[in-house]
């Protein structure tokens, strides 16, 4: 009667504290340029090694440029960061080093299961809170701070508390033009920014079922939003089919066993969570957000909340979120003219993502008042868009494709989105400045980019399903 | 760490929800690769115009407001995991952060820097707000001892959680990595004994 958060858990513990956390095994550490410089510090000052050289996989992403990727990098302050990082992976011995540039480079989330170190069954962290990405997989995922990469990277383990268990059960087949992306901001805008809060989430139901992994992920990918530790999906074939034969995942006889074991990474019929949702997917539509958190958000033909409409307490966040996007209470925003379209990050860079895209704005061309940049997840992922001859598609529709990063999610590079500029964006927040100060990012999935990027304004992308 | 064991101070009001940690430190403020500084742009794009100069209306530049607890409203920290906001927060000067709610990741940030976050009542936390806008010399007083904040003004008191664990490490000043480097063979152990 265990939840499969139970199962992996539970496999997972070194020992407890009591009164106290948890010391939890991880099997996977993603480390990336941002988050690591100080915790390897914490180190050298501490006399330490990594522990486990070969469970940490190094990914330069954050804080690359997205054009220009063969030359030096232009920001002396940018380019320390990433010389220190190569450092550290030197000095530490860390062979599993992938930096600008390297054919495995790429978004840390995105490059991790589609090598392969992502599997079912695992714990995962990365100093990154989109860590909830590989929860996919039916692992055990989530996002955590430098001081405890360094405990990480010293010890091989975490000092965790034990969240409640949440489950969502998405029921029924998704309709024309929606996708994962409208389902998770849907989900987000019912429960809140915080309304996960404390909670791991699993997600069940026939909609999850049917999705492929990349849809997956981006569901998984968004729990932070909610406020959830992490969100997971267990195991099936579509899991196995996606792992099988990639680069780190078992082989042979080793992937016999593992499948073995991965089969039995499911919550049981009479397990029991602390809290339940249910939805039914057929009343999603193509969803944007209208505010400056994730939670902010609407059916693309619907009308923003009337201030009536909005919780007394939290009139002031709300009036101080549409000040800052330009919105007015009770305004429709279908028709509004948009200066940028983002498609990348870990949310929505993936493979499936840029042939969602290619595919809508094949035969139609970009719109004039629109600049757009699209940034594929990792260097596979641009090899793919080539190889699939998607580059020729959005070439044709007056499109270019930049080299793989984070770019303009959290617009650490140049790639950032002038003052007071509408950009409708596949990345995962909008708040305040996150796509560059005075910048105002209105959430979408691939298709409502798409329909935005061509047309020029907030357009449904249905108009143009047949 | 440094330790943290009672503390009475005047407080910062923050009455704005969901802060993120995007707010309290914006990303490219990122690209140090030590902990120093990140207190000078603490809240930075509220703080400062574009120029560099102080924005008068936000609450760090108001020269009536000042302490070392910051009060906040409810989902405070939310968003990126990213430890700088706690290291802002710290290096800024603040000891204890007062919501009513806060996002996980950056309440283990706060608690791994010396930083104490205290969950109080949304009926607490407004009397808070309520006593700064009557008195701005009003004080709270954190006790971690016995889990209690007091409003000074008011003569209120309630109880706050923090797992057991976590109090001795701020009371005594250790972090977790001691801890866990002290456990080391129970995790080789735990690593030979693995069967999946």
């Amino acid at each position: 009667m265990n939840t499969l958060f139970d199962k992996i858990w539970d496999a997972h513990v070194v020992s407890s504290i009591e009164n106290g956390p948890t010391i939890l095994y991880i099997d996977r550490h993603y480390v990336h340029e941002v988050t690591s410089p100080q915790a390897f510090n914490g180190l050298r000052t501490r006399g330490l090694k990594v522990f486990r050289p070969l469970q940490t996989t190094l990914t330069a992403d954050h804080n690359i440029p997205t054009l220009h990727q063969d030359q030096p990098v232009q920001d002396p302050i940018s380019r320390n960061q990433l010389d220190t990082f190569e450092k550290n992976a030197k000095d530490f011995q860390l062979p599993l080093f992938f930096p600008m540039g390297h054919a495995k480079n790429g978004v840390v989330h995105i490059i991790g299961p589609e090598n392969g170190f992502t599997q079912p069954g695992m714990t995962i962290v990365c100093g990154d809170s989109h860590t909830s990405t590989h929860g996919a997989f039916g692992a055990i995922a989530f996002g955590i701070g430098t001081s405890e990469v360094e405990m990480v990277l010293a010890t091989q383990c975490i000092l965790q508390t034990r969240p409640k268990t949440m489950r969502i059960t998405f029921n029924g087949k998704l309709n024309k033009g929606v996708t994962a992306k409208d389902l998770a901001l849907y989900m987000i805008s019912k429960l809140t920014t915080g309304g996960a809060t404390g909670y791991f989430v699993e997600y069940a139901g026939e909609a999850i079922r049917n999705m492929n992994m990349e849809e997956r992920m981006t569901v998984c990918n968004l729990s932070i939003e909610m406020g959830a530790r992490g969100g997971m999906i267990a195991p099936d074939e579509t899991t196995f089919a996606y792992l099988k034969d990639r680069e780190y995942a078992p082989k042979g006889e080793e992937w016999n066993k593992k499948l073995a074991y991965w089969k039995t990474l499911y919550s049981d019929q009479d397990a029991v969570f602390d809290k339940e949702y249910t939805f039914d997917v057929s009343e999603i539509s193509p969803m944007i957000t209208y505010g400056t958190n994730p939670g902010m958000g609407m059916g693309i033909d619907q009308t923003i909340p009337t201030l009536e409409q909005v919780d007394e307490a939290g009139r002031i966040s709300f009036e101080k979120a549409l000040n800052y996007m330009g919105f007015r209470p009770g305004e429709k925003l279908l028709g509004k003219q948009i200066d940028y379209v983002f498609l990348g990050s870990c949310t929505n860079g993936r493979i499936e993502d840029f042939r969602t895209f290619a595919q809508f704005v094949k035969g139609k061309k970009k719109a004039d008042n629109v600049i757009a940049w699209l940034v594929p997840g990792s260097r596979k992922v641009e090899k793919q868009i080539h190889d699939e001859g998607l580059h020729e598609i959005l070439m044709e529709a007056g499109f270019e494709l930049r080299q793989p990063g984070c770019s303009a999610c959290l617009a650490m590079n140049d790639d950032k989105v002038p003052a007071g500029k509408y950009a409708v964006s596949t990345s995962n927040r909008n708040f305040e400045g996150r796509q560059g100060p005075g910048a105002r990012t209105i959430l979408a999935g691939p298709l409502v980019a798409a329909a935005a990027a061509v047309t020029g304004k907030i357009t449904d992308p249905r108009e143009f399903l047949s | 760490m440094e330790k943290f064991v009672k503390l009475t101070s005047t407080v910062v009001p923050l009455p704005i929800e969901n802060v993120d940690t995007d707010q309290i430190i914006p990303a490219r403020f990122l690209k140090a690769t030590n902990k120093e500084g990140f207190g000078d742009n603490l809240f930075a794009d509220w703080r400062y115009n574009k120029d560099g100069s102080p924005k008068d209306d936000f609450v760090l530049n108001n020269p009536t407001y000042k302490g070392s607890i910051l009060v906040a409203g409810k989902n405070f920290g939310s968003g990126s995991s990213r430890e700088h906001a706690a290291w802002a927060i710290a290096g800024y000067g603040f000891k204890v952060v007062v919501s009513s709610f806060f996002a996980d990741i950056f309440k283990n940030n706060a608690l791994n820097n010396g930083v104490l976050p205290v969950v109080v009542s949304s009926e607490f936390l407004n009397e808070i707000f309520q006593s700064v806008k009557e008195n701005p010399n009003a004080t709270l007083t954190v006790d971690l001892e016995n889990q209690t904040i007091t409003n000074n003004a008011t003569g209120n008191s309630e109880k706050f959680d923090i797992n057991a664990y976590k109090k001795e490490c701020l009371l005594k000043g250790l972090d977790d990595i001691d801890y866990l480097l002290s456990k080391k063979n129970l995790i080789e152990a735990y690593e030979t004994s693995r069967t999946f």
